[in-house]
């Protein structure tokens, strides 16, 4: 291919590669997202070319790869196109059956389109699907249309032309910022600091060279919203940041990748490698004397290496280890130089903004938080999986739509958002619309959109605890509060947990939750106690119960509870027995069993496998 | 110039001037744990947090460590407000826990006031200041102890865990350090001169051929260094003594 020279090209290289592809001409996508390929997506995708060959119709119907779609849950998932049927739960079995149904008539193959579970409705298309119905997918709307690896693909979809708009225009950079300004944008990297007042405090800086980073080192666990972007659609984060360096007049930018994403640092480095070939990257874009070249730095993994200061230590070959701010980076940043930092989804989010314009965009959300949010639903809900919602959609909607409720008919306690550090929110506030101030007002915070469903078997001081457990782990360890104060709140509440805890502690905890959130250096320690402050907050009288009763209410914390067998419902099937690790339960065939409470670990097996629900927690 | 204002004060410094120098100026004592003039500041400890805001900040204030706070034009600093005073206290409540044998922790601790220990003690014998490591990096530039793993793990340490040849022994790490200080237990029964903090041998001269370094006391220099006013030394006996070997 050769070099595009002028936006001119670029147009005309668009218009061919609309033309090579007839839009009636049948396409099976395919998601080949994390969730889906676990699932055996590549399975399926192998079964559809051969079946294809087979027919001799490899020629007549495109299978395509993909990104993710989100709806893990029910990976692998594709789309059969022009029709625009959506299939979920496919297994490389059912490849005949769906290459016979896209070539004779197009009639759906029933069982594998996404059955209503309430209604027990078959649904056809992808948007009609409750989980989908809700959601507005204007990041990750493209991640089931395109192959990652072309950029062809990308440009049939409108890529790049937000790129050749400011550039025909010459648009100015300050412009740019304005318009990113009145867009609402705000970092999606967690702290949800407004883009354009960072982009224009950058070009405030006389100080050059000026550096621009993509911040993908997502470190939360449970996390994959960064991933699947990158994996799925990585020409738009490329756009975005290719107008970012020239509304900042910056020349270089990097993209900081955590190594544990090799799929999405191959299809970055693939993306990046048609960008310059292309002439997208380079000297002289487009002829208009631009320069603008992207390096990938691979990050070791470190949580706390997604803060900005760190990362920037990072990058520079120091030790992973925040730095107090002021200076910011865009004062001080990368080698000392102003520098900007934002988040994936903040970058992708440019393009759009720049094409739709920033009216479009500051109509979605609320009156503070503009746009769609990405968040990762995981924990006790139906529907795992991404989603992208307008801003100031309620928790109700996300949980009992999108996530299609709580399974087994438990009941809704808690959730938990933001990542580790985030604050668990009762279930009596579910109406609460979700955006930044909503968030904080609540005690947590946006974060970096992970959502953690828990029902009413989960024990908020254990949840606490396990948090604490986490962070203790992800401190840095340089400064002394965080440092000192994860270590010290994980301790009180195993206390509390093991049933030693005093009510005195209580008020040691708020006071060091308090201490660590006004004087930690970085923004790890100053919300890693968001989840004892939250669960302190809503769900006092469970840390009540275990340290006045020595009682855990939702009989979880192992050393508050008993495990018994109720003699009048054994039937002694033994089948307790077979499972029992430590050889705890006694008793004979057809006669009603016993537990040895001194042998007994409290793994719960037992409770699993009784089927007469013989077995007592108290 | 940066104009600020300090608990009211107006003045104006240089630019790249510390609000902690700035403070201490005006004479405000700001207690520091991790700070040495003359080290590059570090911002670790936090007990140096200050409440700023600013002339446009609608009176919302953030707390910031001092020390690596730059003086900036228009930032309001209150150094002692109620908010200040209470974060040092607990800050200080946990130090004595983690250190309760630091002398320097136990003054910092009694001057702010504190009457109360909550938690349990531990006896740690590092804060992590970080004072050594700059301490050798930037004043001995030897660069021979650094910081290894994280979070809890964190700790001091040499290359492999071994003495590291960059190390010449001078002690300035003790010196600096505000944790390890040994705590004086008197003469023994049997004496009535301790010297029980003279426990370093002679080092520096036996390799260098100058005084490598000025700390007062060197505790080496102090039994036969060049620094001890009443023995006269000459260098280059020492020098040479140090060749025969
Ligand atoms: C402990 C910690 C971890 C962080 N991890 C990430 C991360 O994985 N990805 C990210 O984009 N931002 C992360 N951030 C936020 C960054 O410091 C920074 O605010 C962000 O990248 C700025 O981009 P934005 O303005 O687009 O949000 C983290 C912050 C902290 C304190
Ligand atoms: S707050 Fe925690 S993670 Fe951040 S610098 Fe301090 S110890 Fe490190
Ligand atoms: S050894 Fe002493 S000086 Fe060094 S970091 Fe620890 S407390 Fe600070
Ligand atoms: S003296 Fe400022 S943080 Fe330690």
């Amino acid at each position: 291919m050769p070099k595009l020279e002028s936006i001119l090209d670029l147009e005309q290289f668009r218009d061919v590669c609309l033309k090579d592809r007839d839009a009636q001409k049948p396409c099976l996508t395919v998601c080949a997202g994390s969730g889906c390929t676990a699932s055996g997506a590549h399975d399926v995708i192998a079964g559809l070319k051969k079946n294809l060959e087979k027919l001799g119709l490899a020629d007549k119907i495109d299978v395509k790869s993909t990104g993710c779609h989100g709806f893990c849950e029910k990976g692998p998932v594709m789309i059969v196109w022009p029709d625009g049927v959506f299939y979920n739960r496919v297994t490389s079995r059912d490849a005949a059956a769906i290459v016979a149904s896209a070539t004779n008539g197009r009639k759906p193959v029933e069982k594998l389109l996404y059955q209503d579970p309430q209604t027990g409705e078959r649904v056809l298309h992808e948007n009609d699907v409750p989980f989908y119905a809700r959601q507005q997918r204007v990041l990750f709307g493209n991640n089931g249309r395109i192959d990652p690896r072309q950029i062809e693909d990308y440009l049939r979809v409108g890529g790049y032309k937000a790129l050749a708009k400011v550039l025909g225009n010459k648009t100015p950079g300050e412009d740019i910022v304005e318009e990113i300004k009145k867009s609402g944008l705000r970092g999606r990297g967690g702290a949800g600091f407004p883009t354009g007042v960072k982009w224009a405090a950058l070009r405030a800086n006389p100080a050059t060279p000026k550096y621009i980073i993509c911040n993908a080192d997502e470190g939360d666990p449970g996390a994959f919203m960064d991933r699947s972007l990158l994996e799925g659609n990585p020409h738009s984060i490329i756009e975005g940041m290719i107008i970012g360096a020239y509304a900042l007049g910056a020349t270089i930018g990097y993209v900081y990748v955590r190594a544990e994403y090799p799929l999405a640092v191959e299809h970055l480095r693939v993306a990046l490698r048609q960008a310059e070939e292309f002439g997208l990257l380079g000297q002289n874009i487009f002829g208009t004397g631009f320069n603008f070249r992207i390096k990938v730095v691979q990050g070791a993994g470190a949580f706390v290496c997604g803060e900005e200061t760190a990362l920037i230590a990072s990058i520079e070959g120091r030790v992973g280890e925040p730095t107090p701010r002021p200076p910011f980076p865009v004062q001080r940043g990368l080698w000392g130089k102003p520098t900007i930092i934002n988040n994936v989804k903040t970058w992708a989010s440019v393009p759009q903004i720049i094409n739709r314009g920033a009216g479009w965009y500051a109509s979605i959300g609320t009156e503070r938080s503009k746009g769609t949010m990405v968040f990762s639903l995981v924990g006790k809900i139906n529907n795992t999986g991404l989603v992208e919602v307008p801003m100031g959609i309620t928790l109700r909607e996300m949980i009992y739509i999108i996530g299609g409720g709580i399974p087994k008919g438990k009941e809704l306690k808690a959730v938990q958002i933001g990542g580790p550090s985030g604050g668990c929110i009762p279930a009596s506030l579910i109406d609460l619309p979700i955006d930044y101030e909503e968030l904080t007002k609540a005690g947590s915070m946006m974060g970096s959109g992970g959502m953690v469903v828990m029902d009413e078997t989960t024990c908020m001081v254990d949840v606490a605890r396990y948090f604490m457990e986490f962070l203790e782990e992800e401190s840095c360890g340089k400064c002394f509060p965080c440092r000192e104060g994860t270590q010290r709140l994980r301790e009180i509440l195993e206390r509390i947990c093991a049933g030693k805890g005093k009510e005195e502690d209580l008020e040691v905890l708020t006071d060091l939750a308090w201490v660590m959130k006004e004087t930690s250096l970085c923004g790890l320690g100053q919300t890693a106690a968001n989840p004892v402050l939250t669960t302190l907050r809503y769900f006092k009288d469970e840390y009540l119960a275990h340290i006045r009763e020595h009682r855990c209410p939702a009989k979880v914390c192992k050393e508050l509870i008993v495990y018994s067998i109720e003699p009048t419902v054994c039937d002694g099937c033994h089948a307790c027995v077979a499972v029992c690790a430590t050889d705890a339960i006694l008793g004979e065939k057809k006669k009603s069993h016993q537990i040895d409470s001194g042998k007994c670990i409290k793994c719960g097996a037992c409770l699993e496998v009784c089927q007469p629900k013989a077995v007592l927690v108290s | 110039m940066a104009k600020l204002k300090i608990n009211g004060i107006d003045l104006e410094v240089e630019r790249g001037t510390s609000v902690l120098e700035a403070a201490r100026f005006l004479g405000i004592p700001i207690p520091t744990l991790c700070h040495d003039d003359g080290l590059t500041p570090y911002g670790a400890c936090r007990l140096c947090v200050v409440e700023v805001g600013s002339a446009n900040g609608n009176g919302r204030t953030k707390m910031l460590s001092a020390c690596t706070l730059p003086a900036e034009d228009g930032l309001i600093v209150q150094t002692h407000s109620a908010k200040v005073e209470k974060a040092r206290r607990l800050l200080l409540e946990m130090y004595v826990a983690t250190c309760p044998q630091s002398k320097t922790i136990q003054d910092l601790a009694s001057k702010y006031g504190m009457r109360q220990e909550r938690l349990a003690p531990k006896h740690d014998n590092c804060i992590q200041c970080g004072l050594c490591v700059r301490m050798c990096e930037e004043q001995m530039m030897a660069g021979a102890i650094g910081f290894a793993g994280r979070g809890a793990k964190r700790r001091v340490s040499r290359p492999f865990d071994m003495t590291s040849s960059l190390c010449r022994q001078c002690g300035a790490c003790m010196y600096i350090c505000p944790v390890c200080e040994l705590r004086c237990h008197g003469a023994s029964a049997e004496s009535t001169l301790c010297n029980g903090c003279l426990n370093f041998a002679t080092v520096c001269m036996q390799s260098y051929d100058d005084a490598m370094c000025f700390l007062d006391p060197c505790h080496a220099c102090e039994i036969g260094g060049p620094l001890r006013s009443d023995v006269p030394v000459k260098l280059s006996a020492v020098k040479s003594a140090a060749q025969e070997k």
